[in-house]
């Protein structure tokens, strides 16, 4: 039985292959203006017994056979679930939502909140801000991570955030320091969301972004609490679906 | 429309290039929400007509009847005593405020940051594209949220015949006494508007009438507690905008016709959702035509609305006016009574909402309840925590959205509440 999760982002699409209990394909790609060919292309040469879409172009596979539709949310609550079984807290950043979840003892998802209409405090709003810094995404997180201090920003509209960062640099501002206080900006924006669901241990990071050293160092600093994060936090949404598929053929 | 009404809406001043303009969205709105739905009952093409004339026949009806010498009184606000103006022999209609149209225009005087609806009356009236508002002999702005209060002093500057209504903000004595002597006032300039003094006959009459049309509610509302739900939410809400719009007495005979059939399929235990379709109730600010938008994404992610908690809906058709009474005064201390039930944000504390909403999902089976506040409508918004709070240490599963009239976050909304819907699932 071959189970295929797909995970449809706004900025990458991953895909994760299960033959029976084992994995053994998984592929990210940047996703473009057209999701369907970089689907097409993702599954191609995949026989799949059953395909679970998630993200926010699961539509993609309404009404196609042997496909079901689950939401991001379900998805993460599902894969998290199954990697860490007394996760009570996740939060997600990935390139244009930041979702907070809180689980029950059995892995249920029972409040979630999700950022509102814009990119502030997700993974677009670091990219864009690493590229004003002239820094990969990479060396963004590491100098953010090793910086002993941090440059206030102020503004949370990505726009308006990239401007205050370009005249803090023209006002001689130390390049790491200022990279700090845009991740310290991200996490804030974060814990507010953590806040409205209650922060409960075992708290897990994922998401794109959970792959940055420094929001998770700045995240533990903020929560007082230990962040827990996997090995490929942004496979998480392709894997729960693969859970999801399993957990509808039980019931059937 | 069958006849072409374009020398009427002249006459009222709309702008017809707008107005035509809005009357295509509308009508393109109307076909997806609305008449791609299954199984829809046949009672529902009454309503239906009443949609695609309420521009037109409808307002042609209230032209006829001013040339009766009989006056139209438009209000934004279920405080506004519909029993008052009737007993004047005068129409009551709500006024335009659901649609995402003339914001630009609307922001000359308003700040950004003020909710939709508030909007919405703006850009409506400068736009010129509501009939009902230019036909009005009298519009009645009331003093509810800040946004409302501060905003009408704007509003009226653009409309010459604004009545201001105050109203109070707590369930005390004094509260009820300001609500009194302001009906008091209502009375006496509804009587002046009219030529038409209010008496015990007339007011005992215009009661009726609205109590007849809320019981025809009641029953609608009664109805929908059964699964499989015979109607779906888009249609009821639907119905429930209508009452703001129609002739009572025929609106209350289409309800019951309605029901009637609804009972039949009751019987068969037919539905327009499966039976194990999640059922849930939508909760907060008022959805006035055309604001379709929550109901319509709820629905095609498969779970079925059966009840509003709402002004359109149940807070603005609970309860009946009791008619006993040998004087004006009586009757009016009951009109009173009646309306001091509402359970409107504005009010500080406001506690009998949740108690109304864990009732109502109790009698209506109920398994969630989605909370909608428009975005900058702080007393919905402010009061949501603790509705969200009250209600899932009852059990009851709260999704808790903030939204306006703008298309931009269907898709954010549709991730939402399908998540929530997997979640009662579980």
């Amino acid at each position: 039985m071959i189970n295929v999760g797909l995970d449809i982002g706004s900025r990458t699409i991953k895909l994760v292959v299960f033959k029976d209990y084992e994995m053994i394909h998984q592929d990210v790609r940047k996703n473009s203006f057209d999701n369907k060919q970089i689907t097409e292309e993702l599954l191609a040469g995949i026989p799949y017994d059953h395909l679970t879409a998630t993200g926010y172009g699961r539509h993609l596979f309404d009404n196609t056979p042997n496909c079901s539709i689950i939401s991001e949310i379900k998805a993460f609550a599902l894969g998290v679930h199954s990697v860490f079984p007394h996760c009570r807290t996740i939060l997600d950043i990935g390139g244009q939502d930041t979702k907070a979840i809180s689980l029950d003892a059995r892995g249920r998802m029972k409040k979630f909140v999700m950022n509102d209409k814009c990119a502030a405090g997700t993974g677009r709003f670091l990219e864009i801000m690493a590229n004003a810094l002239n820094y990969s995404l990479s060396e963004f997180g590491e100098a953010a991570f090793q910086a002993d201090r941090a440059e206030k920003i102020n503004n949370m509209c990505t726009v308006f955030a990239e401007s205050e960062v370009i005249s803090l640099l023209s006002k001689g501002a130390d390049r790491s320091e200022v990279a700090r206080g845009i991740h310290e900006s991200i996490v804030s924006r974060a814990f507010s969301q953590l806040q409205k669901i209650g922060l409960e241990d075992d708290i897990v990071f994922v998401g794109g972004v959970a792959f940055n050293p420094a929001v998770k160092k700045i995240l533990q600093d903020v929560c007082r609490k230990k962040i827990l994060t996997p090995d490929n936090p942004q496979i998480i949404g392709a894997l729960g679906c693969v859970l999801y598929a399993r957990s509808q053929e039980r019931e059937n | 429309m069958s006849t072409d009404y374009h020398k009427m809406w002249a006459e009222l001043g709309l702008d017809l290039k707008m107005h035509d303009a809005l009357l295509n969205v509308l009508g393109e709105g109307y076909q997806q929400t609305f008449l791609t739905q299954k199984n829809r009952p046949e009672g529902m093409q009454y309503f239906d007509f009443v949609m695609s004339e309420v521009h037109g026949l409808r307002i042609k009806e209230l032209r006829d009847a001013q040339a009766e010498g009989r006056v139209v009184v438009g209000s934004f606000c279920v405080f506004v005593p519909e029993e008052l103006i009737l007993a004047v022999d005068g129409i009551s209609v709500g006024l335009c405020t659901g649609a995402e149209f003339g914001f630009d225009l609307a922001e000359k005087y308003l700040p950004r940051n003020t909710c939709s609806l508030i909007k919405s009356a703006f850009g409506f009236n400068l736009s010129k594209v509501c009939p009902y508002m230019e036909s009005a002999d009298m519009i009645v702005g009331e003093n509810t949220c800040d946004g409302k209060k501060k905003s009408y002093e704007e509003f009226g500057k653009l409309v010459k015949n604004l009545y201001m209504m105050d109203l109070p903000q707590t369930k005390s004595a004094s509260g009820k006494a300001l609500l009194k002597a302001e009906y008091q006032r209502f009375q006496k300039a509804l009587e002046e508007l009219s030529g038409k003094k209010i008496t015990v006959e007339n007011l005992k009459k215009g009661i009726e009438i609205v109590n007849n049309k809320r019981k025809a509610i009641h029953r609608l509302a009664k109805l929908r507690a059964a699964d499989p739900a015979p109607i779906s939410g888009l249609d009821a809400l639907l119905i429930n905008q209508i009452y703001f719009y129609d002739n009572p007495v025929r609106f209350t005979e289409s309800v019951n016709k309605t029901c009637d059939e609804l009972e039949e399929r009751i019987s068969k235990k037919e539905g327009v959702f499966p039976p194990d379709a999640p059922r849930l109730l939508v909760s907060g600010c008022p959805m006035a035509v055309p604001n379709w938008k929550l109901p319509t994404i709820i629905e095609q992610s498969g779970a079925v609305i059966v009840g509003e908690e709402s002004c359109v809906g149940e807070r603005g058709t609970r309860n009946e006016t009791v008619i006993e009474g040998n004087s004006v005064e009586e009757l009016l201390d009951n009109i009173i009574e009646r309306y001091f039930q509402i359970d409107c944000a504005i009010f500080t504390p406001n506690p009998d909402r949740k108690d109304h909403l864990i009732e109502m999902a109790e009698k209506y089976k109920a398994d969630g309840v989605v909370h909608y506040s428009l975005q900058f409508c702080q007393p919905y918004d402010i009061e949501s925590h603790n509705v969200e709070k009250e209600l899932e240490e009852a059990e009851i599963p709260v999704l808790n959205l903030v939204t306006d009239y703008s298309a931009e976050d269907m898709g954010q909304l549709s991730t939402r509440v399908e998540a929530f819907i997997e979640r009662i699932k579980e």
